[in-house]
């Protein structure tokens, strides 16, 4: 699948493309196939987003979204280094997903 | 230290206010993104992995304890709670909202301190020696030399558009401590032998994917010419800097594709024209700058004596402690490399402890230093192992300063979106597996450095083991470099062959020193023995 991804405007935080919204969880992703390059500039006119682009991902079995670059799974989580500071600070594991 | 008259307090107010401005549009949807992103990297805001990052200038690496404080507070109000320092003497904040960011430069702005050209192709934050003023080996303070430079640099019209970023370094000891070669410019003020102070101009250095060693064009400016000359090396890169190419836009090219005898022309023949325009700022500017550097008030008779008799406290002294220029003084280096911590990072707590114990310890003062540490630069014997305790006790007291565990690291994919590789978590396995062992110790100086790209924030061309990350078909992958080195014999790393995955890495830099212990002889550090035997039994014991 492809999703979209780009960082909040005011926050910079990283956000995706949900269908109808932007999210901070990479899960809410849906596939943007053939319509990203509209999404994209229709939402970066709107000023909620900077620099939107679309990325290849995988849908996993637990229903979650994956993206095939390393970098976009590290913009999903947070620094691997800093575990405390990513979404998912209390699961051990969540570095494992990343790499 | 230098305090800002009237026009420097007028010119960073005024660039507050006009950001402010600017991002006020931005976020009013007055200003697109193309037209937005020139204005905010100006004033050092990227936007990176998270978050937007901001970039703050320490200019040469000098620091109040009052600023310092500052440092601390935005960590806390604005971002959450750590700061970077890097290898440029800068710090920078990984977590920043652009609706903040006027906030936090106006903060900045009430110590004297700004994000003004740490981005963009303009000449960056001058950096220096970290023990500049306090080093016993050296002839002169390079710091007002180096505020000189600011001054001239800051906002100057000719020079905000240059071919690519320009990076300058200004020493003034034996040693060189700032890797001087490895910078646009490389500024060593020396002594003729009439005993009169000069500049020796080395240009043409730098790392990223062409790293060049910078050839000394110049052995004696005087410093009455010191800004002319250095417009005539700007102008002559200027001019003529390829602009085509961004991969070639750096000066050090044009010295390598003009020669350094064609370049040293050019520029001579630019210097003789502008020295008849009356540029050079009168000497009593420089002298101005001087006082705001004047050493502080020493006390005379302080005691030489050490009480070594704590063995924990003897090797942080040995380690971590540099000889003063003041008898009954010394310079103390904190480590912010905790075994298995993040080189560089420092957190809001440990910048106020740090800032407090420069008060009380060291006349208010603080460096950061270009391999990511922190310096005290002016403690009284009488008082290191008061200071000594409370770093220890807030986790600052690590006594590892240029061994293998002191490792120099740029923030790699956790953070930057230029990377290819990660850099921080194969730093934090190194230095954890070196404490484990017990080798750091035996091993003496060794200085390891690591980039997440090719660009080499991290100096790996410059370690005497370094380390690159490269991207392998989308799994991270990392080159192991032997034989660099920053200094007076400034040489560049070799790569000793294929790479290696994140955990072969580690097991690749153990094999590297098992070879060095193998063959070391008296008092060679790894450097000296990868130099005498070559990087033959390296290979071997690495790939067979
Ligand atoms: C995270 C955001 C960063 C970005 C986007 C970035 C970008 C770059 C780029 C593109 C270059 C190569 C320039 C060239 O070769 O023409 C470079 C070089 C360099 N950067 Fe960074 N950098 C970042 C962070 C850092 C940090 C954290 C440090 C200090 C630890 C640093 C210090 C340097 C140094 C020392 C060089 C090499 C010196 C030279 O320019 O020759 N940078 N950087
Ligand atoms: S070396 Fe590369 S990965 Fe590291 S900070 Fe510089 S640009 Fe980023």
């Amino acid at each position: 699948m492809k999703i979209l991804t780009g960082n909040d405007l005011k926050t910079g935080a990283v956000v995706w493309w949900t269908g109808y919204d932007w999210s901070i969880h990479v899960e809410d992703a849906v596939d943007v196939d053939g319509e990203a390059d509209a999404i994209a500039a229709r939402e970066e006119g709107a000023r909620r987003v900077n620099g939107p682009y679309a990325i290849d991902a995988q849908r996993e079995d637990n229903g979650g979204v994956r993206p095939a670059h390393i970098k976009d799974r590290i913009r999903a989580l947070g620094p691997t280094v800093r575990p405390d500071l990513t979404l998912k600070p209390a699961d051990p594991n969540a570095g494992n997903w990343v790499i | 230290m230098y305090k800002y008259d009237q026009y420097d307090q007028a010119m960073v107010d005024t660039r507050v206010a006009e950001f402010r401005d600017q991002t006020q549009r931005r976020l009013e949807g007055k200003l697109s993104e193309d037209q937005f992103k020139p204005l905010r990297l100006q004033n050092g805001l990227y936007l990176q992995l998270h978050a937007y990052m901001l970039r703050v200038a320490v200019p040469y690496g000098t620091l109040s304890s009052a600023q310092m404080h500052m440092l601390a507070d935005i960590a806390d109000k604005y971002d959450r709670g750590y700061g970077h320092f890097t290898t440029r003497q800068n710090i920078q904040y990984n977590w920043i909202k652009l609706e903040d960011a006027p906030d936090i430069l106006a903060d900045l702005a009430t110590v004297e301190m700004h994000a003004i050209q740490t981005s963009g192709n303009c000449i960056r934050n001058i950096s220096s020696d970290q023990f500049a003023g306090a080093a016993a080996d050296e002839i002169a303070d390079p710091r007002p030399y180096a505020e000189l430079l600011r001054q001239w640099s800051s906002f100057h019209p000719e020079f905000l558009a240059l071919p690519r970023k320009f990076k300058i370094a200004v020493i003034a000891s034996q040693t060189d401590r700032a890797a001087m070669k490895l910078h646009d410019i490389g500024i060593r003020i020396v002594k003729n032998e009439a005993g009169e102070l000069g500049a020796a101009f080395y240009v043409g250095g730098g790392m990223g994917r062409t790293p060049m060693i910078a050839p000394c064009i110049k052995e004696f400016v005087p410093l009455d010419q010191l800004i002319t000359y250095s417009e005539a090396c700007l102008r002559v890169y200027n001019r003529y800097g390829r602009r085509d190419n961004k991969y070639k836009a750096r000066i050090k090219i044009l010295v390598h594709e003009l020669g350094k005898d064609e370049y040293t022309r050019q520029v001579e023949e630019e210097f003789a024209h502008l020295q008849t325009q009356g540029i050079e700022p009168p000497l009593a500017e420089l002298e101005r700058i001087k006082a705001h550097f004047a050493d502080p008030a020493f006390e005379a008779a302080a005691s030489d004596d050490l009480d070594l008799s704590d063995p924990g406290f003897a090797l942080w002294v040995e380690r971590n402690c540099v000889a003063h220029k003041q008898p009954g003084y010394i310079i103390a280096n904190i480590s912010l490399k905790p075994v298995g911590g993040i080189p560089g990072d420092a957190s809001a707590e440990q910048i106020h402890l740090m800032a407090d114990l420069a008060k009380a310890y060291s006349f208010d003062e603080l460096r950061v230093t270009h391999a990511q540490n922190i310096v005290l630069p002016h403690v009284k014997k009488a008082d290191l192992h008061a200071l000594w305790q409370k770093l220890d006790a807030a986790g600052l007291g690590t006594a590892n300063l240029d061994t293998v565990e002191d490792i120099i690291a740029c923030p790699g994919l956790d953070y930057c979106s230029l990377a290819n590789a990660r850099s921080i978590p194969v730093a934090q396995k190194i230095s954890q597996r070196f404490a484990e062992t017990g080798k750091t110790e035996t091993l003496g100086e060794l200085k390891l450095k690591i980039s997440g790209c090719i660009n080499a924030c991290g100096h790996h061309h410059a370690g005497h083991i370094g380390i690159l990350g490269v991207d392998r078909k989308g799994v991270e992958n990392y080159q192991l470099l032997l034989g660099g080195c920053e200094g007076d014999d400034t040489s560049l790393g070799q790569i000793t062959g294929p790479g290696f995955d994140e955990d072969g890495i580690v097991g690749a830099v153990e094999t590297a020193t098992n070879v060095y212990l193998a063959n070391r002889q008296d008092g060679e550090r790894f450097l000296d023995t990868y130099r005498r035997i070559g990087m033959a039994p390296f290979k071997e014991a690495l790939y067979g």
